[in-house]
């Protein structure tokens, strides 16, 4: 009854999104019946006479009590959102940028998984120490790929952290350097000095610096699940570098500060269901939206098979070895052999292709979104949290879409 | 077992120099001088020690001039016996005294007739003839010159002492005369002008005539100070040996009995820094003496080895006899003058060679069968080439280099000898890679500077021209220009070639960077070669390149640059001026022996310097495709195998690069069918040219450069050798199951189905162990239980040493030992493994180590050493001394590995023991470890697209029926 009548006072900004580089905002605040506009569309067409950008594709996002950043994109979550202002709801206008054709095919979906990426950067660009930092760069929501993650928060003690960083596909560096020194473990016979080896230099730009999840002086534990005790720094380094398309490290933390407590991500990681919890939206996007990308993307990933380049291949595992077959390369001399053992050749080559697609596994790298939420204050986390889940979706579209693409080769 | 170490200890050089005395008892004593209590009597060093020959009394000179004497065996101090400076000193003359001391005991010598009777000499010049039973000094011999040396003439009537400032002096010992003033004589041989010291001095006593005096050292200090010479003189006869190490020690062999009134030396051993030269005394000329053990392996560095495990007798004969003509143009043919005991091994159960590659553009073949690595034959390549010296003179024979005979008019009248000498003419001439086919003899040699040479066995001398060939590996790039050395001079004439390998023709690759990779295939008349810019295919038969390929990534321009090395002045002259510089002023004191204190020191010097010093940093980024020398081969090889189609198997090529990229060709070799071998000759043959078309590329994608490639055949056994199967020498390969190729890379081992390159199993050894792989070799173990059982792994040493070894193609592992110094870098990249399970790897330059994984193939030092003085106070059964092992530096290492490996191997006769995953024998189950590694490989056809799909569809469509259309018309 006292909803009915009270109004919402709704802030919004624009964002040019295509270009990056430029950066230019707009608020308005006005009010709005909590029974106002019936449904989404109404909603969303209200915002476009409010802005006067009729026609402008935007993608909308609202901060939930828990100053999450969370799509408005149907009359549910719209719903939703406007049960949770108390009385303020902010609302984030996103300009969407200039999609291919492709992606405008199934814009309901398209714009979920856009939303949930856009939101997150965001997020990023609206929080004070990023928006200090000059040489940020702000990619439109296709570029983005799951570069780290915190894993196994649940079964690794609070003092440690393990984090994953993708390697694959960008051009950044991985950007750190290690060292050998002394760390202090302590035992029941007392303090004991052991060799260890530490991070000792972030390259600066690089995708460790980027993620915030390792600094310098962190202790590296294991490599890839390996404990690199008793290990020299050349073997560790070597280590590091066998596995640099999917480096899972362990380290602890120098600053043990932003340790993500047990607890915490206990109840995140349950997905107790809460409505504004990170996790169980996170999650949700990342598993919507897999067939939409697989079918959105093939148009880039089919670019690089045709020009075959070895960058493409960075963008798999590392199962993916490159074969290049000759075509000039005829079946054994058929012209020679002229009984009937020609027939078993072209079975054998047309099968081949086929065959290929078949029975490829899983990729090991689906990172379920165990970490996501885990810590809600620490923003660049949230950040890699969230970008997990949904980049999570791009590489794995990808590799679908290679399936694809083999399969229309046929 | 020690091939050439001959960096021994001082004091140890010192015992060998006395006549019989045994290696047994340096050992002994060595250990005993570490001591504390010997220690802690005197704080001076040890300089000189003398074993009397009544073998019951050891004399130790010492740095501070006292004299300490040890009963042997016990070596307990005779306390009461010492003999300190100043009970000298008070007996000296007062001018002779004048206040100094007489300086570290420079020289111990026993009389040669009396016994109980020393001859001490110090460094200042005095020389002191001591009654050890009466405690009471006889004579005093005030001589004024610094003293380095002392030698009895056999009488006891004479001495001869050797001093500082290049001189000699003879002394007479007339008894009843105390203190002699004088010398008998006195002659500095090469002077007037300044000197260097004599540091040994020998007078041997002949029958015929005047005596043969024997000395190092005493050249003149200017012009020859840096030579490292000893000097023989008798008569008019006068040769000064030089040298290319230095001397550490010498003695002559010659009769002890003592009723003999003249020594008659027969021989002189010269124990050189890095050889051990043998001098004939008896035969005019004082020729040298062929070593049949201890020869120098490093006389020229080496560079590179190959073995051959199993040769045939018959190319063995045909080796050994191209070795005798060799050896017997420059040396005497009188027997080994030195007996070292007897060998106790029995004879090899078969013929093995190591083959040596050397800078200077040598191979040395060496007989591998047993503990001992003797030298068979030596093939120089030197003279296939124009090179600064003379086209016509044999570098083989010392005694036509024009140098030579030009020193030979100077004085002194110099004469090279040994064969140790490290300074190559061209670095260009260097050995890289070796292969040899022991079945066809056919020997591919490739270099330095891209010249890749296949020599044919012959008995008999040839002048011939060859051919070369070019090959030039950039064909298809342009605007890379080649900054490194000039490939070498073919010869304009042809040139003479003794019995032996005889080059057959020379293929030129280009730019003529250092060839990486080797292969040969004698059955189909190829070789295959690899440089840093390329790969190329040559067929030696027809002499025509079949395939040239540049592996360069288009963006590596360093690549081009040539070698990081050193591109040289190749003058001869510049290498004499290095051999200047090498020498310092400072002839090798022996006063430098590192105490243990000392190391304690350094170490702990050490650890304090690297605190300080900021930690090392390793940047962690992955392997990038541009990283410049992508484009090295590392490894080439042929297969016959299936690399078109699952039915048909045929000639293949295989190369793989430092960026992880593998390239296959199918060959078509006339004569050689899709799996059957045709008869050679006829004449399409030698129309018909060698083809080859690319079947795949396969980039890895971890881009680890390959470091070995081998196809496995259905049985998952690796293909046997050319000729092998077809003389039936070996089982036929399984053609009737799929084949598979097992790609090593430095990171990770990975066996692919062929044709279809699919990823079947792998093993990720660097993710899992942090270690690199070095090298690789498929060796087979043979069960000491069962006679016929055995087993094909694959033998992997890793950049920290160990090896691992792995089940093929299951790639499990089976057993890991420590094996090399991970430190050791030139060791882990010297190392050459047998096919059955042994190998071989430098652990200085001059020795191999060798080491067995195998339980079933052990080679050990059976031996023993008679003697015939009681020197053992154990009694060691009947004086027989078995050394089941006589490594040097890496015992515990080795001792270690071939602990484990005394025990039967794992992975032969018993399933139990320590296998780190699983039984071994169940091969075929992938249940375990590997199957988490275990996935289906990412596999794109690029160039078989769409369009390329169907139209191979089509192709073979048409095909069909243009054969059906055929059939029928």
């Amino acid at each position: 009854n006292q909803q009915n009548h009270s109004t919402l006072t709704i802030k919004h900004h624009l964002m040019c999104v295509c270009c990056l580089r430029q950066f230019d905002a707009e608020y308005r605040r006005f009010a709005l019946k909590r029974n106002g506009p019936g449904g989404f569309k109404e909603f969303y067409r209200l915002l476009q006479t409010i802005h006067h950008i009729p026609g402008v594709d935007v993608l909308l996002g609202y901060a939930d009590v828990h100053g999450d950043l969370l799509p408005i994109n149907n009359d549910e979550n719209y719903h939703k959102a406007i049960a949770s202002a108390n009385p303020l709801l902010r609302i984030i206008i996103t300009k969407r940028e200039d999609e291919p054709i492709i992606f405008g095919t199934n814009s309901l979906q398209r714009r979920r998984k856009g939303l949930g990426l856009t939101s997150l950067r965001a997020t990023g660009s609206g929080s004070t120490h990023s928006k200090g930092r000059s040489g940020l760069m702000i990619g439109p929501p296709k570029n983005f790929r799951q570069i780290s993650s915190i894993i196994d928060v649940d079964i690794l003690p609070e003092t440690h952290r393990r984090v994953r960083l993708h390697k694959h596909g960008t051009q950044k560096p991985l950007g750190f350097y290690i060292r050998d020194g002394v760390s202090v473990r302590v035992t029941p016979q007392g303090v004991e000095k052991v060799p260890g080896v530490f991070i000792s230099r972030l390259v600066r730009g690089g995708l460790a610096e980027s993620t915030g999840l390792l600094g310098v002086n962190d202790e590296i534990l294991e490599v890839n699940g390996i404990d690199v005790a008793g290990k020299s720094l050349d073997q560790v380094t070597d280590m590091m570098v066998a596995n640099s398309h999917n480096l899972i490290v362990t380290v602890k933390p120098a600053n043990q500060r932003n340790n993500v407590t047990h607890r915490r991500s206990k109840t995140s990681v349950g997905n107790s269901g809460s409505l504004g919890s990170v996790g169980s939206t996170g999650s949700a996007v990342s598993h919507d939206s897999q067939s939409p990308a697989s079918l959105s993307n093939p148009i880039t990933a089919s670019n690089s098979i045709a020009e075959g380049d070895s960058d493409d291949g960075g963008d798999d595992d590392d199962e993916g070895d490159l074969i290049l077959e000759n075509d000039c390369l005829t079946p054994y001399d058929s012209h020679r052999v002229t009984n009937s053992t020609t027939m078993p050749d072209r079975d054998s080559l047309s099968n081949g292709p086929h065959s290929y697609t078949v029975g490829r596994p899983l990729p090991q790298s689906v990172s379920l979104p165990s970490n996501v939420g885990a810590s809600l204050r620490d923003s660049a986390m949230m950040i890699s949290s969230h970008n997990g889940n949904s980049t999570h979706t791009t590489s794995s579209s990808e590799e679908s879409m290679r399936e694809d693409s083999n399969v229309t080769a046929l | 077992m020690k091939i050439g170490n001959f960096r021994k200890s001082v004091i140890m050089s010192h015992l060998l120099s006395h006549p019989n005395l045994l290696l047994v008892v340096p050992v002994r004593i060595l250990s005993i001088i570490k001591f504390p209590n010997f220690l802690s009597l005197s704080a001076t060093r040890v300089t000189v020690l003398l074993l009397l020959k009544s073998c019951d009394l050891l004399c130790v000179g010492t740095e501070g001039g006292g004299v300490y004497f040890l009963e042997v065996p016990s070596l307990s101090l005779k306390d009461n016996q010492t003999l300190l400076q100043d009970q000298i000193t008070h007996s000296l003359p007062d001018d002779y005294r004048c206040g100094k001391s007489l300086g570290p005991v420079e020289a111990l010598q026993e009389h040669p007739q009396q016994s109980g009777k020393i001859l001490i000499g110090y460094s200042r010049g005095l020389v002191v003839l001591w009654d050890l039973s009466i405690r009471h000094a006889e004579q005093l011999f005030l001589g004024k010159q610094q003293l380095e040396s002392l030698v009895w003439e056999r009488s006891g009537n004479l001495f001869v002492c050797s001093h500082n400032d290049g001189g000699y002096s003879v002394w007479a010992v007339t008894s009843g005369n105390t203190c002699n003033h004088q010398p008998v004589s006195s002659t500095i041989p090469y002077g007037p002008f300044p000197c260097k010291a004599i540091s040994k001095i020998l007078w041997r006593t002949t029958q015929a005539g005047s005596p043969v005096l024997l000395y190092s050292g005493g050249m003149p200090r200017a012009s020859y100070g840096d030579r490292h010479c000893l000097t023989i003189q008798q008569d008019k006869d006068h040769v000064t040996l030089d040298f290319t190490s230095r001397v550490i020690d010498f003695f002559t062999v010659h009769s002890v009995e003592q009723e003999r009134e003249f020594d008659e030396p027969s021989a002189l051993v010269v124990l050189l820094e890095e050889e051990l030269v043998v001098i004939d005394l008896q035969t005019p000329g004082w020729p040298s003496m062929p070593t049949p053990y201890l020869a120098p392996l490093h006389s020229s560095a080496i560079t590179c080895s190959c073995h051959i495990s199993s040769v045939p007798p018959k190319l063995w004969e045909r080796l050994v006899n191209a070795g005798k003509a060799q050896q017997s143009r420059q040396h005497t043919h009188r027997s080994w003058p030195i007996c070292g005991g007897k060998n106790l091994a029995p004879p090899p159960k078969q013929q093995e060679l190591l083959l040596t590659g050397h800078e200077d553009g040598t191979v040395r073949f060496w007989d591998a069968s047993g503990v001992a690595l003797t030298p068979l034959y030596k093939l120089s390549t030197a003279n296939v080439f124009h090179t600064d010296c003379d086209p016509s003179d044999d570098p083989q024979d010392p005694s036509n280099d024009p140098d030579m005979q030009q020193e030979e008019e100077e004085w002194p009248p110099f004469r090279k000898v040994g064969c140790f000498d490290p300074y190559s003419d061209d670095p260009r001439l260097g050995i890289q890679k070796i292969s040899l086919c022991k079945y066809s003899n056919k020997l591919v040699v490739a270099g330095t500077a891209g010249q890749v040479i296949v020599l044919g066995l012959s008995d008999e001398r040839s002048d011939h021209f060859v051919d070369v060939s070019v090959v030039d590996l950039l064909y298809d790039r342009e605007g890379f220009t080649w900054k490194g050395h000039d490939r070498l001079e073919p010869r304009s004439k042809p040139a003479p070639f003794p019995p032996g390998f005889q080059p057959l023709v020379v293929v030129q690759c280009l730019p003529p960077a250092s060839v990486t990779a080797v292969a040969l295939h004698a059955e189909w008349n190829l070789i295959a070669f690899g440089t840093s810019h390329g790969f190329g295919l040559f067929d030696y038969h027809r002499r025509n390149a079949v395939l040239a390929r540049c592996t360069l990534h288009p963006n590596d321009s360093l690549a081009m640059e040539g070698p990081l090395s050193r591109v040289k002045s190749l003058k001869k002259s510049l290498r004499q001026s290095f051999r200047r510089i090498r020498k310092s002023r400072v002839s090798g004191k022996k006063r430098t022996i590192t105490t243990p204190t000392s190391k304690v020191q350094e170490a702990n010097a050490a650890l304090a310097e690297q605190e300080e010093v900021a930690p090392v940093q390793r940047r962690i980024e992955p392997r990038s495709a541009d990283d410049s020398l992508s484009g090295v081969v590392r490894c080439v090889c042929f297969a016959d195998t299936f690399l078109r189609d699952g039915t048909h198997h045929g000639p293949t090529l295989w190369a793989g690069t430092n960026s992880g990229s593998v390239y296959a060709y199918a060959l078509e070799v006339p004569g050689v069918g899709s799996g059957r071998v045709c008869e050679r000759g006829g004449a399409s043959e030698s129309s018909v040219c060698v083809e080859a078309v690319l079947g795949k590329e396969i980039q890895l994608m971890h881009r680890a450069p390959v470091v070995s490639i081998c196809v496995l055949d259905g049985r998952g056994k690796p293909l046997p050798d050319p000729y092998e199967a077809s003389q039936d020498l070996a089982i036929a390969p399984d053609m009737t199951n799929a084949h598979s190729v097992l790609i090593a890379s430095e990171e990770q081992l990975k066996v692919f189905s062929l044709p279809k390159v699919s990823a079947k199993t792998k093993f990720k050894l660097t993710a899992h162990e942090g270690c690199r792989v070095r090298k690789v070799a498929m060796v087979v173990f043979s069960s000491t239980a069962q006679e016929d059982y055995s087993e094909h792994t694959l033998v992997c040493l890793t950049n920290l040493g160990d090896m691992h070894l792995f089940s093929i193609p299951a790639l499990r592992p089976q057993v890991r030992y420590d094996c090399i110094r991970k430190e050791d870098i030139s060791g882990i990249a010297s190392c050459v493994f047998t096919r059955n399970g042994q190998g071989f790897y430098l652990i200085s330059p001059s020795e191999y180590e060798r080491f067995s994984l195998s339980a079933k193939v052990l080679t050990e030092p059976l031996c023993f050493v008679q003697l015939d003085r009681p020197l053992e106070p154990t009694p060691t059964s009947d004086g027989t001394t078995v050394q089941p092992q006589a490594n040097g530096t890496h015992k515990n290492q080795m001792g270690q590995a071939e602990g484990q490996t005394e025990e039967p191997p794992s992975c032969l006769s018993s399933p139990i023991l320590d296998t780190p995953l699983d039984s071994p024998l169940s091969c075929a189950d992938l249940t375990l470890d590997s199957t988490a590694e275990l996935t289906v490989e990412d596999v794109r056809d690029f160039l078989t697209s769409v369009d390329e799909a169907e139209n191979n569809l089509k192709n073979i469509k048409e095909e069909e029926g243009r054969s059906t259309g055929i059939l029928i018309n």
